[in-house]
């Protein structure tokens, strides 16, 4: 009982620098998403329109998947150097494979006979895809998108090890310090977050798919 | 209107969809591609919009090489109705309708207007239906729009690859009948795939019977049936619908063969005999050559009876009319008609009798004729 007081108590005197790290926390979370989304949607066409090329690219983005956070961050930092240019690249990463896959996936469940419509009354390959496939499809990237950013969520409080903010700062400094009430805010609001990307995601999945 | 010469399709394995095609289809018609599966078809429909492209030969549309067209131009210029229907499931049926008035770039407007136009022409409340999306709608529902859709951008050409063979029976019938209707007010130049010979029958102004690449037999749905070209067209056709539309036959198919005769020189109790042991009223009177001579009815003989010197050839009457064996049997029966008589004689040149056609005969033909009245009556 007198954790969850002390919980809150801390929660309320220090809502102004908590706001501040979940601000920062879901700004990484979103750059990292729409990076994903630029690079992975086309990468996921590619993936439905050459299978050859769908085994090349889904193994390695699968690859990068596969890669323990802490030590994709360590290997980038190498590259990129500390801070939050470097947290972005790796959110980005870990973002695509649920992007690049579901789009590849979903432009595949197309219906052929729907394409196959409106390849016949003269769309261009652009035009089927921007107007019948990508928009029938999108419940399958939608779920993409939600994978992909509870994932970030979850990614994104390792950012402090590499120099980024974010609410891992406060979970890092209440290890450094054995101050678990610290820990413990950071982490229950990054979960917080994550349930509130997965639930709004989630509806408007369901509303797409009627 | 629609010109394929010496088509050839050779897909990469090696399999050979059509050899050597020649057709040429009219304008305002409706041409029914018809054969059972595998015989090419779909794909001869593909070659016209350039979803396929042949291996050899050329395709022409008013005299122009549809090769030398971009396809997708080309595509915008010819409406196509496919049997899965394929309406967009994401886009209400106003734009559906109106998708390749879009892609060209009407006025939104005009669009609107045309959609509305076209909900009307099948029998769809555009307030009702503009805003539904596919899904609300029935099957039959669905390919009204299917069809609307083809015919948005006023296309002289469309194409339909059996639109009609996923609904159910009723919707069928509905739409063949639609088509039908909607065909004497819009007369396009229309390419129908079926499997269906009923469908054919019913609605193609030609029909082009296929088998494994090759055109069998075109011609009009009246020709085929009157006569196949060959036992596979027989077969296709099937043996009820080609009994029911058989050639109109001649009396001499009809006609009693050997009619009960009698010569002049006979009495008249041999003659009531002959009348009491073939169980008839009339006899027809013939030399010994066979030529005919008239007539004599059993009240014929029962007056003159007690004269008994009275002959055949004193009693008998002569026949007015008579038909030749390859007088049609309508005309016959009108004939009959006209005259109020029970019988005509048959009879070949220079008077020689052939038969008689009486009530009773016709009746026996027009009975074996129609196999599937007898069938039903059971």
């Amino acid at each position: 009982m007198e954790f969850i007081s002390n919980f809150f108590s801390y929660v309320v005197d220090n809502w102004a620098h908590l706001a501040s790290l979940t601000l920062d926390h879901i700004l990484m979370v979103v750059i990292g998403l729409i990076l994903a989304l630029i690079v992975g949607i086309p990468l996921g066409i590619l993936c439905a329109k050459n299978e050859k090329l769908a085994k090349v690219i889904l193994a390695t983005v699968s690859i990068i998947q596969v890669f323990p956070s802490i030590a994709l961050l360590g290997i980038l930092m190498v590259f990129f150097g500390l801070g939050f240019k470097t947290v972005i690249v790796g959110l980005f990463l870990y973002s695509l494979l649920p992007i690049v896959r579901n789009t590849y996936v979903g432009l595949r469940e197309v219906d052929e006979n729907i394409s196959e419509a409106g390849k016949g009354v003269g769309m261009t390959i652009t035009q089927l895809l921007l107007k019948v496939q990508l928009p029938l499809s999108l419940p399958f990237l939608l779920a993409g998108i939600r994978v992909a950013a509870v994932i970030a969520v979850g990614v994104a409080t390792l950012a402090p090890f590499i120099g980024g903010d974010g609410l891992g700062r406060d979970i890092l400094a209440g290890i450094n310090t054995r101050q678990p009430v610290k820990i413990f805010s950071g982490a229950i609001i990054a979960a917080i977050l994550a349930i509130i990307a997965d639930v709004t995601l989630g509806r408007t999945q369901e509303r797409l798919e009627h | 209107m629609i010109e394929l010469k010496n088509v050839k399709k050779e897909y990469d394995n090696g399999f050979v969809a059509l050899k050597n095609i020649n057709l040429h289809c009219n304008e305002g018609e409706i041409t029914a591609l018809i054969g059972p599966s595998g015989c090419g078809k779909t794909t001869l429909m593909k070659l016209i919009n350039r979803l396929d492209n042949p291996t050899k030969g050329s395709v022409s549309i008013k005299g122009k090489d549809i090769s030398k067209i971009d396809p997708v131009e080309l595509r915008r210029s010819i409406g196509y109705v496919i049997q899965q229907i394929g309406l967009f499931p994401h886009m209400n049926i106003a734009r559906n309708v109106g998708t390749v008035p879009k892609l060209l770039k009407w006025d939104k407007e005009r669009i609107k207007n045309r959609v509305d136009e076209l909900l009307e022409l099948v029998s769809l409340d555009p307030e009702i239906y503009r805003e539904r999306f596919p899904s609300e709608l029935s099957g039959g529902q669905q390919q009204r729009i299917g069809v609307i859709r083809a015919l948005a951008a006023e296309p002289s050409v469309i194409l339909m690859d059996e639109p009609f063979s996923a609904l159910d029976p009723i919707s069928r019938e509905q739409l063949q009948d639609e088509l039908v209707r909607l065909q004497r007010e819009i007369k396009k130049s229309i390419v129908f795939v079926t499997h269906d010979m009923d469908e054919a029958l019913k609605i193609a102004d030609r029909i082009v019977l296929m088998k494994s690449g090759e055109i069998v037999q075109h011609g009009t749905p009246e020709e085929i049936l009157r006569h196949p070209a060959n036992a596979f067209v027989e077969e296709f056709i099937g043996q009820k619908r080609l009994e029911r539309f058989q050639d109109i036959p001649p009396v001499s198919q009809v006609m009693v063969k050997r009619p009960i005769t009698v010569t002049p020189n006979r009495g008249l109790a041999e003659s009531m005999r002959i009348m009491e042991d073939k169980k008839v009223d009339s006899l027809i009177v013939v030399d010994e050559m066979n030529h005919l001579l008239g007539y004599i009815t059993v009240f014929d003989v029962v007056k003159a009876y007690s004269n008994e010197y009275a002959l055949v050839k004193h009693i008998m009457h002569s026949f007015n009319t008579t038909v030749e064996p390859d007088t049609l049997l309508p005309d016959a029966i009108q004939l009959m008609t006209e005259l109020q008589t029970p019988y005509l004689p048959v009879v070949k040149e220079k008077g020689i009798l052939e038969g008689l056609l009486t009530r009773g005969s016709i009746v026996g033909f027009i009975g074996s004729a129609y196999p599937s009245i007898k069938e039903g009556a059971v």
